[in-house]
């Protein structure tokens, strides 16, 4: 891959940016660049933020100097890496649409010019790589929502949205982790939580996986929240083919 | 047995070096704003270099000791007394059961601290004891402090060798004007070359919106080449930001993980402190010097504070005077 730049971003951190574009190739890069760092522990990383279409490496300048660090990942970033399919996971995410579950599915389906059962089949069809999270923990940058379905953001931004609630804004969709303003199209909810502080693992997911959306009824929302609220649910993780 | 806050004080949150290592998953670090005093905090009670505090904001809290301890006060001055007596800076200070320490406004500075020797008995959350607010976790409760909050200390620690020795030489925070050595990039490319000039040597306002997030300036406009807006990458420490309204904005401890405006340049880590003790109207340049200098300055940083663990680990000289050593002891157990 051409074009890879590696940019100082202060004395403690280095920016390696893969590309200017967000697209899932660049992506892809970022997330094998990620797991070949963790297989080898450069010591002195305290941490990454992988993004769109950079990586943003956090270390410990008492350990690792500025000119060691960007000469090892310069030699690391030659190394063609890329992520096996089998690596690939897909979360299942649970989700009942419309009704009170989703108050502007009627938004959405007028602005498209579908019905509300056209959106939710077009909107559950396929999967969505998650690029990147930050914003709110937890939060998923996916890409790949289907054209037809972009819908603006309310122009009266919500005080509150619940957390689990499923919604599109402009050209992307996503779940809100927490209860936070926002000003996204709600279209349904998950009884799913993707960001659980008292969890051993609090957030399931990580830039790379995808995300898969599937239609429940009221019923199945219901007794999924139930082995949720008892710690007993387990998230469906198809691995594969995407 | 521990501590009970009397009054909040504007904002008093417990923090520690912050909760580094989950920043992909959409959690901000949080931690100190001032690294080095906190530091100081901590060694001045040879604590570990990470012991969660009690870091406060422009107006100080009220807090009574429910049992004895050892603290060490550094960062602004906030004027603290102990049951209405002023109380030393930088220095070990024995608590007894049922004192009182009060701060109040910040004279110098804008942050202050105060250390445990015997360790605030806050949970560790994904390796942390630090509070990010914006996320409602560690720390109290996840938010800051305020009337009647109540917590223990994890040990009884109330013995430290060579206590007469443990002071310091204050920081001074009286400045204000400063110049902070900064380190250009990320993308200092987006802008023009008057721009660059422009955020090198014009002369920079800290205005009100300055909070543990962020602090933005007011000052001349920094022109981009065609825009300031470029697809969300990661955030540093000491970022600083210029959106298209021209004007820097330098990220801090809660700064979100990620954001979608050009970063100019960095704020060199050791001037970071100088930074997030400034008050609104404070004035600040920028000056650029290299990666290598910047981590020379921080390296020169650890040496210095390694000195000052020396120093006070060192037979007090006020041992070779009697008087005031027996003056001393007197007050101790008078206390």
């Amino acid at each position: 891959m051409q074009n890879i730049r590696i940019l100082t971003a202060g004395d403690s951190s280095i920016l390696v940016e893969f590309g200017k574009e967000i697209s899932p190739e660049i992506n892809r890069k970022i997330t094998a660049t990620v797991q070949l760092m963790r297989e080898q522990h450069i010591e002195g990383v305290v941490d990454v933020i992988p993004a769109f279409c950079s990586l943003l490496i956090n270390y410990d300048p008492r350990v690792v100097s500025y000119d060691e660090i960007r000469e090892r990942m310069q030699n690391l970033v030659k190394v063609d890496a890329s992520v096996s399919e089998e690596r690939r996971r897909i979360f299942e995410i649970p989700v009942c649409y419309g009704g009170e579950y989703g108050p502007d599915i009627a938004n959405i389906a007028e602005h498209a010019g579908l019905s509300e059962e056209e959106v939710i089949k077009i909107h559950s069809s396929r999967d969505y790589l998650i690029y990147m999270l930050g914003f709110l923990p937890g939060f998923c940058y996916l890409g790949g929502l289907d054209e037809r379905i972009h819908t603006p953001r309310l122009a009266n931004p919500r005080i509150k949205i619940n957390a689990g609630s499923v919604g599109i804004g402009g050209s992307q969709t996503g779940i809100y982790p927490l209860d936070s303003p926002g000003g996204w199209q709600l279209m349904g909810m998950t009884p799913v939580k993707t960001y659980d502080p008292g969890r051993e693992v609090p957030i399931l997911v990580e830039a790379g996986d995808y995300i898969r959306f599937k239609p429940i009824d009221e019923d199945e929302f219901k007794r999924i929240k139930e082995l949720v609220d008892r710690g007993e649910y387990q998230c469906v993780i198809h691995e594969g083919e995407v | 047995m521990g501590i009970r806050i009397l009054k909040g004080g504007m904002l008093t949150t417990v923090q520690d070096l912050g909760r580094t290592g989950y920043q992909s998953q959409g959690f901000s670090v949080a931690g100190v704003m001032d690294v080095r005093s906190f530091k100081i905090a901590n060694l001045l009670l040879d604590n570990p270099e990470n012991e969660a505090v009690l870091e406060f904001t422009l107006i100080g809290p009220t807090i009574q000791f429910t049992s004895a301890t050892i603290i060490a006060i550094t960062g602004g001055d906030f004027q603290p007394t102990i049951n209405g007596e002023p109380a030393p800076m930088y220095t070990a200070l024995y608590m007894n059961k049922g004192d009182i320490l009060k701060f109040g406004s910040a004279r110098t500075g804008s942050r202050g601290y105060v250390a445990f020797s015997s360790y605030l008995d806050i949970p560790v959350v994904l390796g942390s004891r630090c509070t990010n607010m914006k996320s409602g976790i560690g720390g109290f409760k996840g938010r800051k402090l305020k009337e009647d909050d109540y917590f223990n200390f994890r040990m009884k620690r109330r013995y430290l060798p060579f206590f007469l020795s443990r002071k310091l030489e204050p920081d001074d925070f009286g400045q204000e004007e400063t110049v902070l050595r900064v380190i250009m990039g990320p993308q200092d490319d987006l802008f023009s070359k008057q721009g660059i000039e422009t955020f090198l040597n014009s002369e920079y306002v800290v205005t009100s919106d300055f909070d543990r997030m962020g602090c933005r300036l007011e000052g001349p406009f920094i022109a981009p080449k065609e825009t300031s807006d470029i697809i969300s990458d990661g955030i540093a420490f000491g970022s600083i930001q210029v959106p298209s309204h021209g004007k820097p904005i330098i990220l801090l401890s809660d700064r979100q993980t990620t954001g979608g405006y050009a970063k100019i340049a960095t704020v060199a880590t050791v001037d970071i402190p100088k930074l997030v003790q400034r008050k609104t109207d404070h004035k600040i340049r920028f000056q650029p010097i290299t990666v290598q200098e910047a981590q020379r300055l921080l390296l020169d940083e650890v040496k210095e504070l390694e000195e000052m663990r020396k120093m006070i680990h060192q037979p007090c000289k006020e041992v070779l005077d009697c008087r005031l050593v027996a003056k001393r002891l007197t007050k101790l157990f008078e206390d």
